[in-house]
């Protein structure tokens, strides 16, 4: 091959592999602050500890959903004794009961996340239904 | 037991616990947050620079393709335009193929002996090698774009909907990405291939198992990350956005494990340009496949070949030509 191809290509791979410093060239991407409103606002702790729900939460609504789905128990003990009736959306106790603007809390994380849950395929958002 | 593996699987443990206990005991965030990936990505660009100008500079005197194929001949014969080219479009063909699909593991034959009383040498042919390879690579490349969320923002579409794709199995959450399975059980393929194949263990070095144990353990930390032990993907996706737009920040809360993943990925960016990973680049310049084969249709000049300084029989008769004549010799100019 010759010389030139040669460097054409090289250059070309390095600016492609570069990418993400020039996309971004002076840029500052704050890290979005999820809003507590509504009740949540009022309530002073989560189902769980904070760094917990922060990082475990799908985890937990995926032990949420198979225990009301396969085994019909919508009661879940938090470690402090509290009673959630499980649910995503549904009811005080559900995650949007309780932080009532999705927009304001969940989708702001899972943008900058780029996280798009399918769960609203079937799922409302309680605020959609009013 | 074989030190030719035991030794790299040793230093992966080693260089992962280095930096998970430099976390989590020394609290080195900075040093191995900032200043490390920062180190990998000038040595991966500059040592990848390096290398392909260094193999620019070296001469092709002249065409050495290996073809797999009839070269073109006299008209009625049927030429294999694709593995024996003649032309550019053919040639780039065959890149194409040899890039994207590996042609040429595809070829893979095997040879043992038969089984049978005749114990005769038989050849026959080996697909795992290529599906292995294809699936290694492509999961790889996958996984590589997939995490290019943690470097933009906003997170262009066309991220998403791979995405999407690759998590369209729907299983638990967070969804399962079919690229990680994939990926973790290629390269254990490709490495029990090392290991248990006699052939292939027996010209295997340590520079061989390195680089899968270092992906194996890249792997499995990410898997464990983002399915098993959890992290705060909000505070990495801070650290990383910080380290492309050189605003660096160390989040707090970030755990050791995550340390642990980064630091492998930077020994994997710095070590790629002196390791066979170059083949990267180097698939590119395979003398045997990058050139047309037309050796008896168009003649070759060495590049190297310097002017020689020659006498021609008419400068020689020029200055003889008195002599020659007064001898009787024969001359082809008489004055
Ligand atoms: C009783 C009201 C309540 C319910 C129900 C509830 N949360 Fe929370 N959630 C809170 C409060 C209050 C906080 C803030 C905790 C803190 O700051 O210590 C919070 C924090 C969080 C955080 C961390 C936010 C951050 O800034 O890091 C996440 C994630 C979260 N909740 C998700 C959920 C999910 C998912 C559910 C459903 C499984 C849920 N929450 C149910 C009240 C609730
Ligand atoms: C195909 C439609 C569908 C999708 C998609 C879906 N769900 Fe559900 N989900 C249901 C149905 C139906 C129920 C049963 C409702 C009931 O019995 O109250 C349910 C129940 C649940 C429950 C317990 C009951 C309640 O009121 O919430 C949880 C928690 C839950 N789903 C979580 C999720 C999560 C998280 C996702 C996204 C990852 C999701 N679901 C996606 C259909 C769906
Ligand atoms: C503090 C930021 C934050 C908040 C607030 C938050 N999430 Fe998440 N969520 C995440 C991140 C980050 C992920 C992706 C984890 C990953 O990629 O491994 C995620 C993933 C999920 C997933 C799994 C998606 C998938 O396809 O894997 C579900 C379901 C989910 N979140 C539901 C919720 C709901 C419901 C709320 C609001 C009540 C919420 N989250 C609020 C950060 C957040």
């Amino acid at each position: 091959m010759s010389k030139s191809a040669i460097f054409t290509g090289l250059v070309i791979f390095i600016i492609i592999a570069l990418f993400p410093f020039w996309i971004n060239f002076g840029k500052t991407a704050p890290v979005p602050e999820p809003e507590l409103v509504g009740k949540a606002k009022t309530a002073k702790k989560c189902v769980l500890d904070k760094m917990d729900m922060r990082a475990n939460h799908m985890s937990l609504l995926d032990e949420w959903r198979d225990s009301v789905v396969r085994d019909a128990n919508r009661i879940y003990t938090n470690t402090d004794g509290k009673e959630f009736a499980m649910s995503l959306s549904t009811g005080e106790n559900s995650c949007l009961g309780c932080h009532e603007d999705k927009s304001k809390f969940c989708d702001k994380c899972h943008n900058y996340a780029s996280v798009d849950p399918y769960c609203w395929e079937c799922h409302t958002e309680p605020k959609e239904i009013k | 037991m074989n030190q030719k593996y035991l030794v790299p699987l040793a230093v992966v443990f080693l260089l992962f616990l280095v930096a998970y206990t430099g976390v989590e005991g020394a609290g080195l965030q900075g040093f191995f947050g900032i200043f490390v990936p920062y180190a990998a990505v000038v040595a991966f660009f500059g040592g990848f620079f390096y290398r392909v100008t260094k193999w620019a500079r070296s001469a092709v005197p002249f065409r050495i393709p290996t073809t797999c194929g009839q070269q073109k001949s006299l008209p009625w014969i049927k030429q294999n335009c694709i593995d024996n080219p003649n032309t550019g479009t053919g040639v780039f063909l065959r890149m194409v193929l040899e890039i994207f699909l590996f042609r040429s593991l595809f070829r893979n034959t095997k040879a043992a002996f038969n089984r049978s009383e005749k114990n005769e040498l038989t050849y026959s042919w080996e697909i795992f090698l290529w599906v292995g390879a294809l699936a290694f690579h492509y999961a790889f490349l996958t996984v590589i774009i997939r995490h290019l969320r943690f470097f933009i923002e906003p997170v262009p579409g066309w991220i998403k909907f791979l995405e999407y794709l690759d998590g369209i199995a729907q299983v638990g959450l967070p969804g399962l990405f079919l690229s990680g399975v994939v990926l973790l059980a290629a390269v254990l393929f490709l490495l029990a291939r090392r290991i248990y194949d006699n052939k292939v263990s027996h010209i295997s070095l340590a520079a061989d198992y390195f680089p899968l144990f270092l992906i194996i353990g890249i792997t499995i930390s990410g898997i464990s990350m983002r399915y098993f032990t959890k992290v705060d993907i909000m505070g990495i996706k801070e650290l990383t956005m910080g380290l492309v737009t050189f605003n660096p920040v160390i989040p707090e809360g970030i755990s050791g494990l995550f340390y642990g993943h980064v630091f492998l990925v930077s020994i994997l960016f710095a070590y790629f340009p002196m390791s066979k990973l170059m083949h990267m680049a180097g698939i590119f310049l395979s003398p045997t496949r990058n050139m047309a084969n037309n050796n008896r249709a168009v003649r070759h000049i060495n590049p190297w070949n310097y002017d020689v300084k020659v006498h021609t029989y008419e400068e020689y008769e020029d200055d003889f030509r008195e002599k020659m004549i007064e001898a009787g010799l024969p001359v082809d100019k008489k004055e």
